[in-house]
């Protein structure tokens, strides 16, 4: 069986044109699909974890999945500061439980965009954004600027789909439109650009706030900003302001480099003073596929985009207190549930270090190095190939995930482990 | 300015951390499997930083930063150049390296962190 529309659950861009091909209970073939998408297709079912798990001494027993959502529940509500983390690999029904349960528990919540585009949404919340959808990007944009990230690598449709590659109905071809890049290295994306701006580490504010000055129209007294001749800095500028439509998408590149959240300040703000000359707008080049909607789904139900702290009973947000490094910097929580990530794999060492000494309740489809360190696992289907829910393109667009596969026998969707969890919650705490 | 060489004697890069297609892949195969443990274990360097270092591709190296150090296996990058810009791709290898520090802002230092290499 065939079917088509398929949304894709692995980046941000959530291609939501490709076509499955299923033959007894098996995805046999994958059309429209990257690398990336190509590997989770075929390897869903390699790695996975078929029972609940609780530790027992330096290994684990299988539980019955009652057994397993009590002492999780149990392990909650007994903790005086749960940290409850993950978010974004999971549908955004499933997300809106987590947040009801951190209420309940008194916990901190936190989702990846602390550790990936939280700088981003920080620089919105001060500067605010000039957006729009990757539609009216694929149509319109006469230039586009990839600033510290490599779509070829991390979002390999997005280019062919919505950008440099893309057909569009004003902007036809990769010749109607301009692709410059900024980055520290000569990467994939930048050996396909225009032009390309190899700029020093930890220089993007530089860069950005020396823009600013060319775009304003003043003068600079330098000869080199952020590793480049000034006048290559001025014609930057030029091309930014002599395009009818230009989008800047970001990457981790200039979130995650010093300056984080002031480096998006001045991104914002050069794109707001670009407005004076021309129509210019900036996407952030979101890497997780519904890390957009687990901010969304925060945002509606607390007001907060992420790092929200129910300790006091209300919803508390103050990025650099309530976000899970400096929690785990600081050694306060007393349990952690984890759904659908792997801080033990990709937090700097020292904080998963922390984390590990901690009691872990993990829920996730496979095996990862977050599951091995926990104190109970619950298995979960994987959202997009056997369960449906909600996910959130780069842009903001809503999106339903297919279900086109069966999970393995006994094996509960994010949704109904979150529900079933709840429940007991407040089974304790009446 | 980039191109020429940022390099002192001492051996000091700038670290980045980041996606590769093949790291991406192999997460979506497995945590556990050859392949993405391979992928996460490389270190990218320019290859003039290499001959300067008498550094050969396959060659195991030690890259320190001031929170931790791991053994890598050295490969010559093919973004060059980028003299004194060494690449890890994301994962636990390059979590031994990358700073807890947020700066106040709740995301850690995972590209631009000072390092060191060493010959393993």
């Amino acid at each position: 069986m065939l079917i088509r529309g398929v949304v894709c659950t692995v980046c941000g861009c959530c291609c939501d044109d490709l076509n499955v091909e299923v033959v007894d209970g098996r995805v046999e073939r994958v059309e429209n699909a990257c690398s990336l998408a190509l590997s989770k297709f075929k390897h869903h079912s390699s790695d996975r974890i078929l029972k609940p798990l609780m530790r027992k001494g330096n290994g684990f027993k299988e539980a019955p999945y009652h057994e397993a959502i009590r002492e999780a529940a149990r392990l909650l509500v007994d903790s005086n500061y749960p940290l409850l983390w993950g978010w974004c690999l999971t549908s955004c029904e499933a997300v809106k439980l987590g947040l009801e349960l951190a209420e309940l528990v008194g916990g901190v919540i936190d989702n990846n965009s602390s550790v990936c585009h939280g700088p981003g949404l920080i620089g919105v919340q001060d500067i605010g954004i000039s957006g729009c959808s990757l539609g009216e990007v694929k149509n319109r944009a006469d230039l586009i600027l990839y600033w510290g990230s490599n779509p070829v690598n991390a979002h390999p449709r997005h280019m062919a789909r919505y950008t440099a590659f893309a057909k569009g109905r004003f902007e036809a071809s990769r010749g109607d439109r301009k692709l410059i890049v900024v980055d520290v290295r000569r990467t994939e994306t930048a050996k396909l650009a225009d032009e390309f701006y190899q700029i020093e580490p930890n220089s993007d504010y530089e860069l950005l706030t020396a823009l600013r000055c060319a775009v304003n129209g003043e003068e600079m007294e330098l000869n080199t900003v952020a590793g480049l001749p000034v006048e290559r800095v001025e014609e930057l500028a030029d091309s930014l302001i002599s395009c009818r439509f230009g989008v800047l998408f970001y990457g981790l590149g200039l979130t995650m480099t010093y300056g984080k959240s002031r480096n998006l300040d001045a991104a914002l703000s050069l794109v707001r003073d670009l407005n004076r000359k021309t129509k210019f707008l900036i996407m952030p080049m979101r890497g997780h596929f519904n890390v957009t909607g687990s901010n969304e789904v925060f945002t509606w139900v607390t007001g907060y985009p992420f790092g929200v702290d129910f300790s006091k009973g209300y919803p508390e947000y103050n990025p650099g207190i309530t976000t899970i490094s400096d929690v785990l910097r600081r050694e306060e929580c007393d349990a952690a549930l984890i759904v659908a990530s792997d801080p033990i794999a990709h937090l700097p060492s020292s904080l998963a270090d922390t984390l590990k000494k901690i009691p872990m309740i993990t829920v996730d489809p496979h095996r990862t190095p977050t599951t091995e360190a926990s104190r109970i696992v619950i298995p979960s289907a994987i959202v997009g190939l056997e369960s449906t829910g909600t996910v959130y393109r780069m842009d903001g667009v809503p999106l339903e995930c297919k279900k086109i596969l069966n999970p393995p026998p006994g094996v509960k969707t994010d949704f109904e482990v979150m529900s079933d969890l709840l429940a007991e919650v407040k089974g304790l705490l009446r | 300015m980039v191109g020429e060489c940022l390099v002192d004697l001492n051996g000091r890069f700038k670290l980045v951390t980041g996606r590769t297609l093949i790291q991406g892949m192999g997460k979506e195969r497995g945590k556990f499997t050859e392949e993405y443990l391979k992928e996460i274990s490389i270190c990218e360097l320019d290859p003039e930083d290499m001959k300067l270092l008498s550094i050969v591709e396959g060659e195991l190296i030690i890259v320190k930063t001031e929170f931790g150090e791991a053994k890598l296996v050295a490969k010559a990058s093919t973004r060059a150049p980028h003299r004194g810009v060494i690449f890890i791709p994301y994962g636990p290898v390059a979590s031994l390296l990358t700073s807890p520090h947020t700066d106040g802002s709740g995301m850690p230092s995972l590209k631009g962190i000072e390092a060191e290499v060493f010959k393993g």
